[in-house]
């Protein structure tokens, strides 16, 4: 009636059975409503909603979830097929991070991070920090999940604990695949520091395990940005989009040498830090550093995500 | 909350403005404090003696810098060569602004002082230097330890290290020296010969054999000639070399401004002082000697006295202050071993010796920022007790195999003192095994052509770059004979001068040269393709004298050239004696040896010790902590603000729902919803009734929690409503269209949904819910590819989920066809018939009127009329009748009895029946001759309702 084709085809096929509304008012008829002192339902427990195994799978179902993980997974891939058509001279000892990089497998996991570390990384945390409260508002459905009533405190933690884990899933993803591909096709070697320095097979892994960690703490003020812009913007796009906008802002400052000391307030500035770490006597000082400015960074923005939230008018 | 939130959106660009120039302001603050402190320069001219007993004088030229404070303790700053008192300005100025008084000057025959250059001749240079110790001793701003003797430290670059070592020597007012790539003999520096018959003490990194008859370093010493000759500071290294830490960048910004002072310094006026010709300012004695050694290649004995003379050698075993000895990686002028030397004779005689590789040098780059503030760091702790002891250890840094844009990556390396010194091990030395097979070369007429290994004086241009100079090296065939170790199974850090056991013999019937038998050795990197690195650019001059020509073969020991390499596994390294070098004067004879190894092994040189780290980053790590704590503290503030939030009203406790004065107003004056009041009791189906923009929607909103009220309040079942109150568990809702995550199926979305809320799958009734969604096997479909009515369906399903005490349906039946609409109607009135209470909102009054108990009519956020359906709808008693004569039935409706309020609308009229039935009016309308076309009850609410509508 109202519409053709489409609508004329749903309420061909679909329609409520008449028996339909007499099981539903039975069932209100005989359901007991219990109500618990807060006010809410029996069975309802703030604390229960939204529960982090729900959100995961909402978000692990999207596509571009999906897609990120698979496109992690495959650049290893694509990296070695770079080298094995470059001229590249095999196991290499000497150079960068990309000549070393066949040196052995974890020399070609430290130039994954390497190559990926400026842009990938932190478009990647973007996207699950910046995505996860715009598309829920772009699609309307986060009126129902506060109403339902999900916490709006709660609603935030749980959907940023949510990007969090998905984001280091990425960030292990990514160099565990690398190992295994740069193991397969350059050996489980000695991982030769672009310093000079070289170092056992083990402690080259157990050094970009540690690198993993602190890129995943540095990434930190990505992230937080990202939750802001999320739950400032019903655009998923241009919450992602303005945080990588000011992880490139920032490193294009960080180029500017006439801003002296002035760029360790930048955010990206100690985005390389763990690189201390292939050495075989750790430089811990950038790290820290780098630390505390993605903890600065990053719990500003939380807080201020959390207190935008909490007082937003949901209009979406 | 009203003013808060206008304040908010007006004020927020202007607040972060504010916030972004008070955060800038603070960053300014901060950095002011780091303003170096004054630094006050005076110019002085002060008068030496010409020579020892002369009367005339000469005139330095001298500048003194004066820190904020005075009296202090003083540094003498000697230039390098060629260089003069304004090439030393940038340390003077920072050594000032660490409280020093400092004194540069331009030494003799530099600059603009006159006199002519003795080459830090003991009676010229160095007395002069003495005098200006006197001066210092005058001086006022200079603490002193007796009277005319100043508290003061020498440091300088090269010739000026030199001058601090000789001045250390026979001066004991010198408290302290800082002597920088320098040098211990200046015979062994031009004329070098790194092998020896008898065995060489190999107890310390980087040993020189220091034969005598050395090879003659051809083009470092017309660099040198030349420097003095024309003022340029062609000897010096141009720019400072990287230091670890450093970017890159900011390297290039220092190369940019040597490269800007440079012409400066070469530009400056010359000085009135004697020139005599070829021999520029250079004394007579100095410009003869290196005449004789430059025409002939070899050194005279006049000449060898004259470059014993100005070497600090003659002097170091009298030096007994502490000194910090600087040596650079990248020097082919003044190697590491002229610094070991250095270290070793002065620690003989008990001083305190620290020893430092920096990854500069004459060919690599003067010190950097960090490494003077380490040298001023030791002033200042032997001249003013100052800081923390600087010790004796033994730093070098390392040069990594990585360089971006041409720069290495670089790590310093600590070990607990300098190896080989008095008290102290030995290093410690690998045996490399090298393959040994005898080879013959052959050494070309004219000793032309030649080897390449490093490009003396270019090092301002290639240094920078040293991936190309070290692997600039070339090799000629027939020229070299290799001798190369297995590769090496782990990576191996070469530090010093490793030695080697060389067998030379004179192939017979070749002729030996009258001078001897001259070769260069050097120790190549090659990695497993070959490629080959020369460390640090530098070759090991031979020369064996009385070499017999009948093929009886010499062994000599061979100190190669003195640097830190990391060797990886994988690579070799390769030992290679060839005959002739670019860089230094090639026997001119041809002729032909055979070399071999006397001993299979190479001594490598290795000193343990550990990478520097910065100091514990404390700052960085109470940082972390405060963020940390404020973190806490903002969630536990958060948790209690909510615990606080709870407001119940027992009396409410049954009615579904009160709204009580409820305003939303906007920032910009929009009004939404204006003191809106309403009560829904159970069991109610309350149409919420207005136009579009009525307000309707901004109320469904708050009362889900989305929109905080400015005014007033809405409770369900006597909990006030806040964003997220638990009560909301009770409402099911419908809000201004679906939302659902269109990639999943409508089934999943309700699962999901559901899972979301906490609650236990069994009160869901998901299949009741489904049932009335009636979306048959569409349901397991992805949302995405749904009408408008199948999401709508699937949307009230979803509120319908958990069978909620107070259902909330915006705009329920928009998208929904005929059929769909009734069964609609049907299911809100019979779920409020089981015990529930439904609040519908529309536009539509049939559809208010076809669902509803009661109505709310709202308009402009206002209510505007509220009550049961039917009582609104007929009002309370009033008729309406379309009759043909209006006037004529008014007059029969006043003439009954308690009928009042009559009156006429066109061809209607209306009247308050007040308990008379209708019939009996109709009757009497009918009695009168009025044709009444239609009767019924006045339909107020359509009234009320058009009316606001036609607006």
């Amino acid at each position: 009636m109202k519409t053709s084709g489409a609508g004329a085809h749903d309420t061909g096929g679909v329609h409520t059975d008449p028996s339909a509304i007499s099981d539903l008012t039975d069932a209100a008829a005989h359901e007991n409503s219990s109500v618990a002192p807060d006010g809410s339902k029996v069975g309802y427990r703030a604390g229960r909603t939204l529960p982090i195994r729900v959100e995961l799978a909402r978000q692990l179902r999207r596509r571009r979830t999906q897609l990120v993980l698979g496109f992690l997974v495959l650049l290893p891939f694509i990296l070695v097929v770079a080298f094995e058509l470059g001229q590249a001279s095999p196991n290499r000892r000497s150079g960068g991070f990309v000549d070393l990089a066949t040196a052995s497998g974890v020399n070609f996991v430290i130039l994954t991070l390497f190559v990926s570390g400026s842009f990938l990384l932190p478009m990647i945390v973007a996207l699950f920090f910046g995505d996860t409260i715009a598309s829920e508002a772009s699609w309307s459905s986060l009126k129902y999940l506060l109403a339902a009533p999900v916490p709006r405190h709660r609603l935030l933690r749980k959907k940023a604990l949510a990007s969090g884990l998905l984001s280091v899933f990425a960030l292990v993803l990514l160099p565990a695949v690398a190992l295994l591909v740069g193991v397969i096709w350059y050996g489980a070697g000695e991982a030769v520091s672009p310093t000079g320095e070289a170092a056992s097979f083990g402690s080259g892994v157990y050094g970009v395990a540690l690198a993993v960690c602190y890129i995943s703490v540095h990434l930190f003020w990505v992230a937080g940005l990202a939750l802001y812009l999320s739950v400032s913007t019903d655009a998923p796009l241009g919450a992602v989009g303005g945080a990588v906008l000011a992880s490139i802002l920032s490193q294009i400052l960080d180029q500017i040498t006439a801003l002296e000391d002035l760029r360790d307030y930048l955010p990206t500035h100690y985005a390389l830090a763990w690189a201390d770490l292939l050495s075989s006597d750790v430089d811990w000082s950038q790290m820290a550093r780098g630390t505390f400015s993605a903890l600065a960074y990053g719990a500003f923005f939380t807080l201020l995500a959390a207190r935008k939230f909490a007082r937003k008018d949901i209009t979406s | 909350m009203a003013l808060s939130s206008r304040f908010r959106g007006r004020w927020s660009l202007p607040a972060l403005v504010v916030l972004v120039a008070l955060v800038g302001a603070v960053v300014v603050w901060a950095r002011q404090g780091d303003d170096p402190p004054p630094v006050t320069k005076r110019d002085a001219v002060i008068d030496v003696p010409e020579s020892p007993d002369s009367d005339r004088a000469i005139q330095l030229d001298t500048t003194l810098y004066l820190p904020e404070r005075t009296p202090a303790p003083a540094v003498l700053l000697p230039h390098g060569f060629g260089g003069s008192k304004d090439s030393v300005a940038t340390q003077a100025t920072e050594l000032a602004q660490r409280g020093f008084v400092v004194l540069a000057y331009s030494a003799r025959g530099f600059g603009r002082s006159s006199g002519q250059i003795a080459l830090n001749s003991l009676d010229h240079e160095v007395r002069d230097a003495q005098k200006l110790l006197d001066w210092l001793a005058t001086r006022e701003e200079v603490r002193t330890d007796a009277a005319g003797d100043p508290r003061v430290g020498v440091t300088g670059g090269s010739y000026g290290g030199a001058l601090a070592l000789s001045l250390a020597g026979v001066d004991r007012r010198v408290d302290t020296i800082a002597p920088v790539i320098t040098f211990n003999d200046l015979g062994q520096a031009l004329l070098p010969n790194a092998a020896r018959t008898d065995p060489v003490d190999t107890t310390s990194p980087s040993p020189g054999a220091f034969a005598e008859d050395g090879v003659f370093k051809r083009s470092w010493a017309g660099i040198f000639f030349s420097a003095g000759l024309s003022g340029g500071d062609l000897a010096g290294p141009g720019q400072e070399a990287q230091e670890p830490g450093q970017d890159n960048d900011g390297q290039a910004l220092n190369d940019a401004s040597a490269a800007n002072t440079a012409p400066q310094q070469q530009g400056a006026p010359r000085p009135s002082g004697p020139v005599n010709g070829a021999c520029g300012r250079f004394q007579a004695d100095v410009c003869a000697a290196y005449t004789d050694v430059a025409t002939t290649g070899q050194a005279s004995a006049r000449t060898l006295e004259v470059l014993r003379r100005s070497s600090p050698a003659t002097v170091t075993n009298r030096i007994t202050q502490p000194t910090m000895i600087v040596q650079g990686e990248q020097d082919t002028l003044f190697g590491l071993d002229q610094a070991d030397a250095n270290a070793r004779q002065i620690a003989a005689n008990g001083a305190k010796v620290k020893v430092v590789w920096y990854s500069g040098g004459h060919d690599g780059g003067s010190p950097g920022p960090d490494l003077r503030g380490r040298i001023a760091d030791w002033m200042a702790f032997h001249l003013d007790g100052k800081g923390s002891d600087p010790g004796v250890g033994f730093e070098y840094t390392v040069v990594g195999a990585f360089r971006s844009s041409g720069s290495p990556s670089l790590r310093n390396v600590i070990a607990p003192h300098y190896p080989g010194l008095p008290g102290g091990d030995p290093v410690e030395r690998r045996a490399v095994a090298l393959a040994d097979r005898e080879q013959t070369v052959v050494n070309p007429a004219g000793g032309n052509p030649a080897a390449v290994s490093s490009l003396p004086g270019l090092g301002s241009a290639l240094s920078r770059s040293s991936s190309i100079s070290s692997r600039l090296s070339i090799d000629l065939p027939g020229q070299a004979a290799v001798f190369a170790s297995e590769p090496f199974t782990s990576q191996v850090l070469l530090t010093g001068a490793s030695t080697a056991r060389l067998r030379v013999a004179a192939v017979p019937g070749q002729p030996v040269p009258a001078e001897g038998a001259v070769l260069f050795a050097k120790l190549y990197d090659a990695d497993a393709n070959g490629v080959r690195t020369l460390p640090g650019s530098a070759v090991a001059p031979i020369r064996i004298r009385n070499l017999p020509a009948d093929g009886t073969p010499v062994d000599v020991t061979v100190t190669l050239p003195g640097a830190v390499r990391p060797v990886e596994s994988d690579h070799r390294l390769q030992l290679v004696v060839s005959t002739t070098d670019q860089a230094y004067a090639n026997a001119a004879q041809p002729t032909a040896y055979r070399i071999s190894l006397a001993s299979p092994d190479l001594s490598v040189p290795v000193v343990a010790g550990v990478n520097a780290t910065s100091d514990v980053p404390t700052e960085a790590l109470w940082g972390i902590a405060i963020v940390l704590i404020v973190c806490l503290i903002a969630a536990v503030v958060a948790w209690f603000r909510r615990r606080l939030a709870a407001d119940v009203d027992p009396d409410l406790a049954g009615v579904p729902l009160v709204i009580s004065g409820l305003t939303k107003s906007y920032p910009g004056g929009l009004t939404a919803v204006k003191d809106l009041s309403f009560r829904v009791e159970h069991g109610q189906v309350l149409g919420l009734l207005g136009p579009n923009g009525a307000g309707k929607t901004t109320t469904l909103r708050m009362l889900m929690g989305l929109i905080t009220p400015s005014e007033g309040e809405i409770r369900v079942f006597g909990h006030r409503i806040s964003s997220g109150a638990p009560v909301l568990s009770r409402i099911g809702s419908f809000v201004e269209g679906s939302g659902f995550l269109p990639h999943l199926s409508g089934h999943a979305n309700l699962r999901l949904y559901w899972a979301a809320t906490g609650r236990p799958a069994e009160q869901a009734h998901f299949d009741e819910a489904l049932e009335i969604a009636g979306l048959g096997d569409a349901v397991h479909r992805r949302v995405r590819t749904y009408s408008q009515g199948m999401r709508q369906r699937l949307a009230i399903a979803q509120a319908m989920l958990g069978l909620p005490d107070l259902l909330v349906l915006d705009e329920p039946t928009n998208g929904l066809d005929p059929p769909q609409i009734h069964q609609m109607r049907e299911v809100l009135r019979r779920y409020a018939a089981a015990g529930r209470t439904v609040l519908v909102s529309s536009h539509l009054l049939a559809e208010v009127e076809q669902t509803c108990s009661h109505v709310v009519v709202m308009h402009k956020g206002t209510l505007v009329a509220a009550g049961p359906v039917e009582e609104i709808a007929t009002g309370s008693g009033e008729a309406s009748f379309r009759v043909d004569q209006p006037e004529e039935a008014a007059t029969v409706l006043r003439g009954l009895v308690g009928v009042h309020g009559v009156a006429v609308d066109g061809e209607q009229v209306h009247a308050s029946l007040n308990g008379t039935p209708r019939a009996e009016a109709l009757q009497a309308l009918v009695k009168a001759g009025v044709a009444v076309d239609q009767a019924g009850p006045r339909r107020r609410l359509e009234d009320a309702f058009l009316e606001l509508v036609g607006e």
